[in-house]
């Protein structure tokens, strides 16, 4: 049975990846899941200098899901390279860095940082939608993504993915820019944002205030944009939004995604991405299906 | 340390210790790896609630292998929680977070052991494992002053209550004042008005004050940095002036940590 895919020239043992901010750089979860049964660990947003992130709380629980503003805290391009993605290369998976900034500068300047070493792929965040400047301010214009992402394709060694956000009248129209820009693939959804009031206190479950929802209760919308992307764009998708097993993986790559990113189940369960791999073997088992990419798409 | 994981508890029973508060008894390896102020991960079973609830370990018995948990009802989770009867499963994430670090009380010293309200718990088993003299004083709401017996065991308890029905009228440190006591080394757990008064005393008193802090957490495992604390000096693990409560706390010294 035959589980790789191919993203871009570089192929991947199996379709699971880490959602970009929910699996740090794998250390930690390297406790629970063997990080070399992964298609690829998908790093949390790394910029060109330390960021402090959001004040707290920076989660909150909702129903069938969960809200956060972490504002993407990171300790910057140096010691991610020094130390996480030292780390990350004793794996057999491949390394997929996302990387985020305030500014196209500062975009530039963690993909010009990244040239040299040895990742496979940029995964870049233009939608987090918890911080102020920069990310999802690049991501909702189709003329502003068009923009960075040719800016990036030129200044990249790696291939490049945009990762969308889901806060737009019409993802299909950003999957165009992203594709006529140059880029290598699309990665969607970033989370989608939402809002928690405390009754009790009588103010924000956040002290962001708003939060990008994650978990199970948005698959369902994240199935729909990828299905809708898949059918507007050529380049490749990797899909995300609530994977929380096999199935729900399965339904991703039927709606056309190449492969799929398990992101907030990893909270819930510490060993979800490699359950996940195994789920999809032996669903393409039970089905008679010798090679993955005869389900990739099956569903237009 | 013990390596985390996840796994699957046998309740051996439950009782309901004061208003709201409940206290848990586990059956699991994990008792057998728990120190001190470490913590466990409570996964509901309504799948609504997805996330694991941190809950600090108040006792453990290293011979039969139990875990005790003495919790809050704070929402739908320990609702739920507070309906786990003998014989029932519970999925525990753990162990998590480091412990109070119980090698700086040194033997002739004596130690401050303060609890607040549901920051009482943790501390005893704190009040077990420390070998040297131990001036232990919990603050509660009123009357319903549970796990006071169990302190009895290990020191002398001088309870502060908020409406004086027993011990101190006031809060811990005001129990410290009547009773004169005084200590070389401080260990908390509370909410954070009390650990910023406890840190106000130990710096008066230039005496060390580990506190345990908490915050909304995510994963528990130090991978989400939704728990962070602001910290005095650069982070070594982040770069900036954030730890994570779950991995690098939940216990600091408190001058390490920016409590306000």
């Amino acid at each position: 049975m035959k589980t790789a895919v191919t993203i871009a020239g570089v192929t991947f043992q199996n379709p699971v990846m880490t959602g970009s901010g929910t699996f740090g750089s794998g250390m930690e979860y390297s406790e629970f899941v063997d990080l070399n049964r992964l298609g690829a660990v998908v790093t949390k947003g790394v910029a060109n200098v330390p960021w402090p992130g959001n004040p707290t709380p920076r989660v909150a629980e909702v129903y069938g899901g969960m809200l956060n503003a972490i504002g993407l805290q990171n300790p910057g391009i140096d010691v991610f390279i020094e130390r996480d993605l030292a780390f990350l290369k004793q794996f057999d998976t491949k390394v997929i860095v996302n990387v985020c900034g305030k500014t196209v500068e500062d975009y530039l300047e963690v993909v010009e940082r990244l040239a040299d070493t040895d990742i496979d792929m940029l995964e870049i965040n233009v939608s987090c939608p918890n911080v102020k400047e920069g990310a999802i301010a690049f991501g909702q214009k189709a003329e502003a993504l068009f923009d960075i992402t040719s800016r990036i394709k030129r200044a990249a060694r790696q291939p490049v993915i945009m990762k969308l956000s889901p806060n737009v009248t019409d993802i299909t129209e950003m999957a165009r820019a992203a594709e006529a820009a140059g880029a290598d693939a699309i990665s969607l959804i970033n989370t989608i944002t939402g809002m928690k009031i405390d009754i009790e206190r009588r103010s924000f479950a956040l002290a962001n205030k708003t939060g990008g929802m994650s978990g199970p209760a948005i698959k369902p919308v994240a199935v729909r944009m990828v299905w809708q992307c898949a059918n507007a764009v050529k380049i490749p998708i990797i899909g995300m939004g609530g994977i929380a097993t096999a199935e729900d993986a399965v339904e991703f790559l039927m709606a056309g995604a190449t492969a799929v990113a398990v992101g907030a189940m990893n909270f819930v369960n510490p060993y979800a991405t490699a359950q996940i791999a195994d789920g999809i073997e032996a669903f393409l088992e039970r089905h008679g299906i010798e090679d993955i990419r005869e389900i990739i798409g099956c569903v237009r | 340390m013990a390596q985390k994981k996840k796994v699957t508890a046998r309740v051996v029973g439950q009782r309901r210790l004061a208003e709201g508060i409940y206290d848990l008894s586990l059956e699991t390896p994990l008792a057998f790896e728990a120190v001190c102020g470490q913590f466990v991960g409570v996964y509901p079973k309504d799948k609504s609630t997805l996330l694991p609830r941190p809950i600090s370990i108040c006792e453990t018995d290293r011979e039969r292998g139990l875990l005790r948990l003495v919790y809050r009802v704070a929402g739908k989770g320990t609702a739920e929680f507070s309906g786990l009867k003998a014989g029932d499963t519970a999925e525990l994430l753990g162990v998590l977070g480091n412990g109070f670090p119980t090698d700086k009380a040194k033997p002739g010293m004596t130690a401050l052991l303060f609890g607040g309200g549901i920051g009482v718990p943790p501390i005893l088993q704190l009040a077990k494992e420390l070998s040297c003299e131990k001036l232990i004083v919990p603050g509660y709401r009123d009357s319903q002053c549970f796990l006071m017996e169990d302190f009895e065991k290990y020191g002398a308890v001088y309870p502060a209550t908020e409406d004086g029905s027993v011990g101190t009228k006031g809060n811990v440190l005001d129990a410290v004042r009547q009773n004169g006591l005084r200590a070389d080394i401080i260990y908390a757990c509370g909410p954070m008005p009390m650990l910023r008064a406890v840190k106000q005393y130990a710096l008066e008193q230039d005496i060390p004050a580990y506190i345990s802090l908490e915050e909304r957490m995510a994963c528990g495992v130090g991978a989400c940095l939704g728990c962070v604390c602001r910290t005095a000096k650069k982070d070594p693990h982040s770069h900036v002036n954030n730890a994570r409560i779950c991995t690098d706390g939940p216990v600091f010294e408190a001058r390490e940590v920016e409590i306000g």
